[in-house]
């Protein structure tokens, strides 16, 4: 099975140089593909068409990036990820 | 086996559980209170530092259920990851105690009928999953080996460990799908 990324290439707008960090989620085998979606819903306020796209990603390819901005953000992000009980990272996106 | 949690129509979360299956939450939550709990050798032997919850020990923890529970949050930059790890594990830590001290509070209060709140019912998705990490790190789980640990014999000491980590992840998921059906 394979599923389309959600991240759709754009050209890179001046906004962009302001956001360069990225968060991302692993796959792990214990975390439900429920709760993942559950997670994305609730935490980034994403629809379940966009949060189940994005844990499907996670699911088959190992990983997604789930959020980008600034570092401060990104940590802020990560922190609460991690108390989901989600295995996040963020690192800077080149 | 329970039916999972329910909700009645006044949004109270619900769960059967019989005597015996209480038993062995009540036995989890006791348990997850003393693994996860903040270590006194972490904390920071500067006062203030203490207070705001910063401490000097920064390294990822060698068990690997709490090496899970508490991940680095840099892959390749080790600094950054004790940096953020100093500022955020103890806090990490107290919520994930908060939780399993009120699933405790719910257990101690209750029969074998739990009537939930929604913060309580949060409070259990979060303990629910904290467990099962903790539990499934045990055991090794991976994507492949589930159906190989859920024919076990019984004498083999993994068996009984599987069957509670097998019936928390019915447990979890009947509440997450409650979660996902309020949105």
């Amino acid at each position: 099975m394979s599923v389309a990324p959600v991240e759709v290439q754009r050209p890179l707008l001046e906004e962009d140089l302001d956001r360069p960090w990225i968060t991302i989620v692993w796959n792990d085998p214990i975390n439900l593909m429920s709760y993942v979606t559950y997670v994305f819903m609730t935490y980034f306020k994403y629809d379940r068409a966009k949060a189940e796209l994005l844990m499907m990603d996670v699911h088959e390819r190992g990983k997604a990036v789930v959020s980008n901005g600034t570092r401060e953000e990104m940590e802020r992000d990560v922190t609460a990820l991690h108390s989901y009980g989600l295995w996040a990272t963020l690192q800077k996106d080149d | 086996m329970s039916t999972g949690f329910q909700r009645t129509r006044t949004g109270r979360t619900v769960l059967r559980v019989d005597a015996m299956e209480k038993t062995v939450l009540v036995s989890l939550a006791e348990q997850m209170i003393a693994f996860v709990a903040p270590t006194q050798a972490a904390a920071s032997s500067d006062p203030l530092a203490a207070i705001v919850g910063i401490d000097e020990v920064a390294e990822t923890p060698s068990d690997p259920a709490l090496a899970r529970m508490f991940p680095a949050a840099y892959r390749d930059d080790e600094e950054a990851a004790g940096d953020f790890r100093r500022f955020t594990e103890r806090d990490l830590r107290a919520l994930k105690v908060a939780n399993a001290t009120k699933v405790a509070g719910c257990l101690e209060r209750s029969g074998e009928k739990l009537v939930l709140t929604g913060d309580e019912a949060l409070c259990w998705l979060g303990f629910l999953n904290d467990t099962r990490i903790a539990i499934g790190t045990r055991l090794e789980i991976t994507e492949e080996n589930h159906d190989e640990l859920a024919e076990l014999p019984a004498e083999d000491p993994r068996a009984g460990l599987f069957d509670v980590y097998d019936w928390l992840t019915f447990l979890q998921d009947s509440l997450v799908q409650l979660e996902l059906d309020a949105d």
